[in-house]
């Protein structure tokens, strides 16, 4: 073969590759490590209710979604009213994080905008965020009953995304929501 | 050969020995430099691409703060950095750490000189071979 | 109404670019006189329309129109005039219009200045370049229009990016661009070299000027970066290895490769293929740059925003153009190879090495940027590749090269005898010894290996620049001096020897401090004591800012006072670290305001910086270089026959570079 084509083959190797790149998506999107691992134990007093204590456990048995959120975060709000509906429809217990929040900002917050959390745990410091490997606000994983995270969602939620991602993946594991 | 590598890994270690002074993490100087090389090698993974040693945004700080913890309880440079990588991926070092995929990464600029080379030696000796012009050799 | 003419014009401008790229290639081939000069005409008249076409958008800042969706989303009413204007590169659509803009401008001077080339050589440049250029206009018109309108207008805009309000960043684009753009010439070169089938020793000499120029402008871009990136980041660093950087980094590289292949080609006739390969690599890089910064494909802390369409478009004509540019290619180089040859010890020897170390640096540099795409494609890991891998990984072709820079600018062509050449050496080599142990050890107080070899190879490097030079001078009156090709290569290496120099001594010894200062206290770093005299509020045009006022004092004796600002902007509300730098050819004093604490303190980061201006004056004086070698007599004669392509080298036989 004639040798002054390998600059082509190389090339034309090298445009398919940075099409495929384009395809990939987001560069800025980490996908969780977590994701098919056991969700991290942590142990974290209530927003609303300092003494109570909550855990990984309360989490085992049954499908549920963790969300991080504070009240610094312009995305948490914005996602706000779906997870009310979401929490109204009873489908899904749904867990938060108050990440890096101050008690009573965050306390006020929901009373304001209304509650969707069974509970919120209270991460003054961001030391269980970064258990998680939480990196920004809003975070949402989802974790199946035996403790295990399925899926993390970066960014607000809306349902077309719990549709698509989140539904379709406990869909297909029979969960049958 | 080996010596080059030598010369390379020396390299590193002077890259590191940049003279850096932080506020009052740990008073001995051993655990203090580990404390600043680490950080510098630590992606802030709320930035677009600074190291948490660069970065001012609370995640930063939230994680400098653990890896000052950690060299307190006596974990190692590899304990820290898998730490981090079981929580947020390769992704948050900046210097891939030698497992299998990164080596080839490592030993790439050798293997390239070395590939190089061989491809001029292989020019340069077939053009010793073939007749130099009768004009006059000048000067540079 | 004017945006409306802006875009009127573009879509001229395209029409012309069509007619540019078409007739006169279809009349190279056909030997038509005819067709062949429209070429010059119809790039003469794009230039106009896009001149004018640019003129409506700076107009439509000035005149803070913001019916126009570009302007409102880049400048704003209280924005200071002078940013007004740069702001309209700031962005994608701008930037992108000034980019075509400065191809139609390089095509308009290849058309001025190619009074000695063959007509239908001249007739193919001039038409491929009209092919790049209704590439990139296709592109602006239907996927980055700057003239859209927004209804209804805006009252304000969302302002200018806080980080390009600056005038570093104000040139910054438009000289990098225009080196950028400028190896679309040399492209345009080979294009046309193999459309004929005709590549000489002649073809080599009418090239070399065009890519010396774009080179140079080049290295002052990207110099010019790396000075804003340190005094306005707040970080101290100059380098980061960042996509952005790298994507113009590539280009440089393969381009300085470009510029020794073809002294080779011109002086020799050797090296015709590579260099024509050299020359297509170089504007292929510098598209592949475009389409990294554009297409959202790579984090970066300064790519535009992101758009796939944009991306495949731009990937898509990176495609055409690389490819066909390739199989011409594949089709021509085989006959092009020649039969002389050069002994171990000669300057094509040196060349070759410098080829062969540039071309393993740039591809090392291309594959620590997309690395982290592949692995991230092939393993869904995410994993990163920052200063810590290029650092060790650039080193590794750059210290050979360093070493044999010095040694091979003195090799003759042909064969170069050891004795005098190792006897012309001799000097060089006792200097750099000498001020590789002196310099760090007696200035600096420590020495390393790698110190050594840093200190001593810039010392080699700048002693045997200036042989050249002091052998000319020494030279009996009436004898030819040395040609500005020469003295350009001798000042452009000499500029090189200053910035390995600058930047060997500042990442030794630079020392860096964060610590937290209040009011009336004062800190040691690196002998020097800095002072925080007083906190203040402070006003500018679009921005608040709280400005440190820290005296800087050496055993005793004061030095000068620095006023680091933590600036808040108006709009954008994003937080802006302006370093306070005293700045001086010996070192760099530079403070930058961290975090508020509690109780009045400020976490402040103080950086000593050792011999740092010698990067960018190493890079200006590599740059003086290139424009010294463009000047030079041989470019600036005429040749006697206007359709000749001979093989000979014209001129008196004085030392050529």
């Amino acid at each position: 073969m004639n040798r002054f084509l390998w600059p082509l083959i190389i090339v034309a190797g090298l445009i398919v590759f940075l099409v495929m790149g384009l395809r990939h998506g987001d560069p800025r999107a980490l996908p969780s490590p977590f994701i098919g691992k056991a969700a991290p134990e942590f142990e974290l007093p209530t927003l609303k209710n300092p003494e109570v204590r909550i855990g990984k456990q309360n989490l085992l048995g049954q499908y549920s979604i963790v969300n991080v959120w504070a009240t610094w975060c312009v995305m948490c709000r914005a996602e706000h009213g779906f997870l009310m509906d979401l929490a109204a429809s009873r489908t899904i217990p749904i867990y938060g994080i108050n990440w890096r929040d101050s008690r009573p900002d965050a306390i006020r917050w929901l009373d304001e905008l209304g509650d969707p959390y069974i509970a919120s745990a209270f991460d003054a410091d961001g030391r269980v965020g970064i258990d998680w490997g939480v990196y920004g606000a809003p975070e949402t994983f989802l974790v199946d009953p035996g403790g295990t995270v399925i899926y993390k969602h970066l960014g607000p939620l809306d349902a077309d995304i719990w549709q698509r991602e989140f539904v379709a993946r406990m869909n297909s594991r029979g969960a049958g929501t | 050969m080996r010596r080059y590598i030598a010369v390379m890994l020396l390299a590193l270690a002077a890259s590191a020995a940049f003279a850096i002074d932080e506020e009052k993490r740990f008073d001995d100087p051993a655990m203090q430099a580990r404390y600043e090389k680490l950080i510098a090698e630590v992606r802030c993974l709320q930035c677009q691409n600074q190291s948490i040693k660069d970065s001012n945004v609370t995640l930063a700080a939230d994680l400098r703060r653990e890896i000052a913890r950690m060299i307190d309880e006596g974990q190692t440079d590899e304990e820290i950095a898998e730490f981090l990588v079981t929580r947020y991926g390769e992704f948050a070092l900046y210097r891939p750490r030698t497992t299998g995929k990164t080596l080839v990464l490592w030993l790439a600029p050798f293997l390239l000189v070395l590939f190089g080379g061989l491809a001029l030696v292989r020019i340069v000796r077939h053009r010793m071979s073939l007749p130099i012009d009768d004009e006059p050799a000048e000067e540079a | 109404m004017l945006p409306e003419v802006g875009q009127f014009a573009l879509i001229l401008a395209l029409s012309l670019a069509i007619c540019q790229s078409v007739l006169p290639l279809v009349g190279a081939h056909r030997g038509d006189a005819a067709m062949m000069r429209v070429g010059r005409t119809a790039a003469t008249g794009q230039f106009v329309f896009l001149a004018v076409a640019f003129a409506c958008l700076v107009w439509a800042f000035l005149s803070d129109d913001f019916s126009v969706l570009y302007v409102a989303n880049h400048s704003q009413l209280s924005l200071p005039t002078m940013y007004k204007v740069s702001a309209v590169w700031g962005a994608h659509e701008g930037s992108l219009l000034l980019w075509i803009l400065i191809l139609a401008a390089w095509t308009v001077a290849v058309a001025r200045f190619s009074g000695d080339l063959p007509e239908a050589f001249s007739a193919r440049v001039i038409g491929v370049l009209g092919f790049l250029s209704v590439g990139f206009l296709l592109f602006a018109i239907l996927t980055s229009n700057p003239f859209d309108r927004l209804v209804p207008a805006a009252a304000d805009g969302g302002d200018l990016n806080p980080l390009l309000q600056d005038p570093g960043l104000a040139i910054h684009p438009p000289l990098l661009y225009i080196g950028y753009v400028g190896f679309s010439v040399a492209f345009a070169f080979a294009i046309a070299a193999m459309l004929s089938g005709d590549l000489d020793r002649t073809w080599a000499k009418w090239t070399r000027p065009w890519t010396t120029l774009a080179w140079m402008f080049l290295t002052l871009g990207i110099a010019l970066g790396s000075w804003w990136a340190y005094y306005e980041l707040g970080w101290g660093g100059w380098w980061f290895w960042d996509a952005v950087e790298n994507a113009s980094f590539m280009p440089w590289l393969i381009g300085t490769a470009l510029i020794h292949s073809l002294a080779v080609t011109e002086r020799r006739g050797l090296f015709k293929s590579w260099t024509l390969l050299l020359a297509i690599t170089a504007f292929s890089l510098s598209l592949l740059g475009t389409f990294l910064v554009r297409s959202g494909i790579i984090v970066s802390v300064h790519a535009f925003a992101t758009d796939p369409t944009r991306g495949f478009f731009i990937l898509s004509f990176l495609a055409v153009v690389v490819i066909g540019a390739l199989a011409l290619y594949a089709w021509r180089a085989p006959s092009l190879d020649s039969d002389a040859g050069f002994g171990l010890l000669s300057r094509e020897t040196f060349l070759l090495l410098n080829n062969v170390l540039f071309v393993v640096a740039t591809a090392l540099v291309l594959i620590g940027t997309l690395s982290p795409l592949v692995i991230e494609m092939a393993t869904g890991g995410k994993i990163s590749i920052g200063p810590p891998w290029f650092n060790v990984a650039f080193l590794v072709p750059t210290l050979p090269l360093v070493i044999l820079l010095g040694m091979g600018m003195h090799a003759a062509w042909r064969k170069q005898p050891a004795q005098p050449w190792a006897r012309v050496l001799r000097i060089p080599a006792i200097v750099a010894v000498v001020l590789g142990v002196v310099i760090p050890l007696f200035i600096y107080g420590r020495i390393s290996i790698l110190l050594f070899v840093g200190c001593a190879a810039a010392a080699w490097i700048l002693v045997s620049s200036l042989i050249p030079i002091v052998r000319s001078l020494r030279r009996e009156k009436g004898s030819a001096g040395i040609t500005r090709a020469a003295l350009g290569m001798s000042v452009a290496h000499f500029g090189m020897g200053l910035f390995v120099i600058g930047v060997t001594i500042v990442s030794a010894f630079g020392v860096e401090s964060d610590r937290a200062l209040q009011p009336g206290q004062s800190i040691e770093v690196a002998g020097h004591e800095f002072e925080m005299k007083e906190l203040r509020n402070v006003q500018g045009p679009n921005f608040s800012a709280i400005e440190a006022v820290v005296d800087i004092r050496k055993d005793g004796d004061f030095i000068a006072t620095v006023r680091p600002q933590k600036r808040q902007y108006l709009v954008q509300k994003s937080p802006m670290t302006e370093a306070g730098i005293h700045p001086g050819l010996d070192k760099d004093l530079f403070v930058a305001l961290g975090d508020q604490l509690g109780n009045g303190a400020w976490s402040v980061r103080i950086q000593y910086k050792p011999m740092i201006r010698f990067i960018w004056l190493g890079a200006l004086v590599m740059a003086l270089g290139g424009i010294i070698a463009v000047s030079d007599r041989r470019y600036r004669v005429k040749a006697t026959a206007r359709d000749a392509v001979p093989d000979t080298v014209t001129g008196t036989g004085e030392a050529t570079a």
